[in-house]
């Protein structure tokens, strides 16, 4: 335990690169601070890197250069057995020739941790996990929740420093994984863990994680809460994974402190808030979130309006999609709950659009 | 209430019923597909496997020479308390049977299988055969007693009593150095006549250690085939398989020329001056388990990869996370999950070593012949079937029972995989 070093990270990377072929870099110089007590996803498509960096933090893979800690030590010449970090695996790797109880007894066995301390931290764990009576079973006898829970128990009973999981949820369906994100919330927060959680699925890390950094091309794009993250995306990137986009492109016209005008389209225009350092006469993508456009009526009196056609109805239980067409992008999509929509709307109809100067994001070009 | 419960089950249950049959009706068809598809290999597993090793087996307890050819013969003396001589109807029906056995070779056929009982029979038998007077109206036993005073002696008689019942146990006994006394209590024979109790270690001890030597040759091979990529681990596979293009008897005489004292080993070894004079490498033990690991290995390499190749890494990078030195990880967490896999290679390994003959034949010396050596010297030179069935008999006893005590092992460590 760390005594009064509440602002030094728990891990930190620092100026970490990685390549494997010697030409590429699969990490390039990633610098990351993760605190004690936190919940820190790694989000980002396959082969942006972020499993590597994940491997680089248990100590299956070297870094090509730069340094992590892991509190005071250094973790570069340290072998992963000594690292005292627990591991979540993609499909738990529960060895199959033992037991459920045996599988936990496994890293305190390692430890040499005395039989009576061992036998109290399993029925402990077991008793969190709730599979107290499975104690005895075999993994392949349970059900893959159950398993994903002694993954996670296996993981947690030898009360590591930091907890690695590397898309635990994935081999699960729909239903069971959501249960599972808010399980694993919840041991984090009542076992004050810190976890540093890998998923290429943005919901499941928009639901979990303290903070989320978002991994392209081997560098983080964005490091903030998941709503900073959704609401205010740094570039646009970040705007098209996370959750839905339409985007524009356009040109600034005029910088107006946090926002400025920009042209799109023929001869429309709108104000945006701005966020990278732009300047006028630069290229920019609009980025607006579906949910943030107004229809017709409630678009009155706000600043930016525009006629949309209206090309298809897309239904979806509890809202509907429209898909319009504006300024040539014929892909613009308008999210409208159910119980809004004027009945009177048809395919082929214009429509009026709207939104506010904040709800609207010039971001880079690229 | 009842009533209204039992109704439900009762009308819940007559659809059911009826769905069996239609089931069953829907399935058949199915099913004696299946029956037809299976039935070439039933066949010939009949023909080829069962009869052969059911007569096999027969063949080692089967005493039915001498009640073939004189049935009476066979039946009187069946009666006699062993004492003294027997009566006059024994004699009778033994002169008269001998006399007809000359017809259809049933001379040849008691006269081998007394001669087991005692070397000499067969002359004694031609000898009394050339003596029996043309008429019938004598005294069988003055007769036969006149032609050779051994037919005055209790063994004799007593050794025909023995080729009388249609089973015995001496060659199952003989294959275990064991025979039965004059009083017919079970004894060892005489120390210098043992031999198969020896040949059975020997033969067990090759077997084990061949297949020792595979597991520790193959399992590090198997191990590098499943890690490596499959690209190179193709190429490595078709190595060990590629003794599987020669003939064994090529590979084994190719052994000899490899390691007799002129050989290429033996002047390689004495190039590098690591020895002075050709050591004995051929004709003895070291050659037996040269060639005969040499040729098993591909047996013990492919079902330790096909199960090596199915337990993922991760295990080991789990196992090596909650804190276990990598060697340990691999003890404890990699070998427990390639268990069916040694399990299958090694049973596989023994018994095919079990049964090995031309390699420890051409390549071992004389005390080096293991079983199977033994069976065709009795079905080849000495056309003794019962010798040879029984030392098969035995030799698939001791395989089975071994098969039992290691199938109880292997399970016991439970080779459950998810």
């Amino acid at each position: 335990m760390q005594t009064g070093t509440t602002n030094e990270p728990l891990v930190r990377f620092t100026g970490v690169q990685k390549t494997y072929d010697g030409e590429t870099l699969v990490v390039k110089d990633l610098n990351l601070n993760i605190q004690k007590g936190e919940f820190v996803t790694l989000l980002g498509p396959s082969g942006s890197g972020k499993t590597t960096c994940l491997m680089m933090l248990a100590g299956f893979e070297v870094p090509t250069s730069g340094d992590i800690f892991l509190g005071e030590q250094r973790l570069n010449t340290l072998p992963p057995h000594k690292r005292n970090i627990g591991m979540v695996f993609q499909n738990y790797a529960l060895f199959p020739h033992m037991t459920v109880e045996e599988n936990l007894f496994y890293p305190l066995k390692t430890r040499k941790v005395p039989k009576a301390e061992a036998r109290a931290k399993v029925d402990k764990i077991l008793q969190t996990i709730q599979l107290e009576s499975f104690a005895k079973r075999r993994p392949s006898q349970l059900s893959g929740g159950q398993q994903q829970r002694v993954a996670l128990a296996r993981a947690l009973v030898f009360e590591p420093q930091l907890v690695l999981m590397d898309e635990p949820l994935g081999a699960l369906d729909k239903q069971l994984r959501e249960h599972m994100q808010l399980e694993i919330k919840h041991l984090h927060e009542n076992l004050g863990l810190t976890v540093v959680f890998v998923t290429h699925d943005q919901s499941e890390a928009l639901t979990m994680s303290d903070r989320v950094a978002v991994f392209n091309d081997g560098k983080i794009q964005q490091i903030d809460t998941p709503q900073a993250l959704y609401e205010y995306p740094a570039n646009s990137f970040v705007a098209q994974f996370i959750g839905e986009n339409n985007t524009l492109m356009g040109k600034v016209n005029a910088l107006d402190g946090d926002f400025c005008s920009v042209s799109f389209g023929d001869g429309l225009g709108t104000r945006a808030s701005r966020i990278q350092a732009l300047s006028a006469g630069s290229p920019t993508r609009l980025s607006i979130r579906p949910e943030r456009i107004r229809l017709n009526g409630s678009s009155e009196g706000l600043p930016n309006r525009f006629k949309a056609k209206l090309h298809e109805f897309i239904y979806l239980g509890d809202h509907l999609r429209l898909r319009c067409e504006l300024a040539g992008n014929d892909q613009f999509y308008v999210k409208v709950p159910v119980s809004e929509l004027c009945p009177s709307l048809s395919v082929g109809d214009f429509i009026d659009i709207g939104w506010r100067d904040e709800d609207v994001r010039a971001l880079d070009a690229s | 209430m009842t009533s209204i419960t039992a109704n439900h089950t009762a009308t819940d249950n007559q659809p059911i019923a009826g769905l069996k049959a239609q089931l069953r009706r829907a399935e058949r068809m199915k099913k004696i597909k299946a029956m037809l598809l299976v039935a070439p290999l039933a066949l010939f597993l009949v023909i080829a496997f069962v009869m052969p090793i059911s007569s096999m087996l027969w063949r080692s307890i089967d005493n039915t020479e001498v009640g073939s050819v004189m049935p009476q013969t066979a039946a009187a003396i069946l009666d006699w308390d062993g004492q003294g001589i027997p009566d006059e109807a024994v004699f009778a029906a033994f002169a008269q049977e001998l006399r007809e056995s000359r017809a259809g070779g049933g001379l040849g056929r008691i006269g081998r299988r007394l001669n087991y009982e005692d070397p000499t029979f067969r002359s004694l038998l031609t000898q009394t055969l050339r003596g029996l007077p043309a008429t019938t109206e004598v005294t069988w036993t003055e007769e036969l007693i006149g032609i050779n005073a051994r037919w005055n002696e209790t063994s004799t008689w007593l050794a025909v009593q023995r080729t009388a019942p249609t089973v015995t146990d001496r060659y199952l006994l003989a294959a275990l150095d064991l025979e039965r006394a004059e009083a017919g209590q079970i004894a060892k024979v005489a120390e210098n006549q043992r031999l198969y109790v020896q040949v059975f270690k020997r033969t067990l001890v090759i077997a084990g250690g061949v297949t020792l030597i595979c597991l520790f040759l193959g399992f590090p091979l198997a191990y590098l085939l499943a890690t490596l990529p499959t690209s190179k681990s193709n190429l490595l596979l078709i190595c060990v398989l590629l003794p599987f293009w020669t003939s064994l008897l090529v590979r084994t005489a190719a052994w000899i020329v490899l390691l007799q004292s002129g050989g290429l080993v033996n002047s390689g070894l004495m190039w590098t001056g690591i020895i002075d004079a050709p050591i004995q490498l051929v004709f003895n033990r070291i050659g037996v388990f040269f060639a005969m690991v040499h040729v098993l290995l591909p047996f013990m390499i492919l079902p330790l990869y096909s199960v090596m190749k199915s337990v993922p890494s991760t295990y080991q990078r789990a196992a090596i996370s909650l804190g276990a030195h990598p060697f340990a990880a691999f003890w404890q967490v990699y070998v427990p999950q390639t268990l069916s896999g040694i399990a299958a290679g090694t049973i596989l390994v023994f018994i095919m070593a079990l049964g090995y003959y031309i390699t420890p034949a051409l390549v071992g010396g004389p005390s080096d012949q293991m079983v199977s050596y033994y069976v065709a010297y009795y079905t080849n030179t000495t056309n003794n079937w019962g010798m040879a069935a029984a030392l098969g008999a035995l030799l698939l006893i001791v395989t089975l029972l071994l098969y039992m005590v290691y199938h109880k092992l292997v399970n016991q460590k439970q080779l459950v995989r998810s």
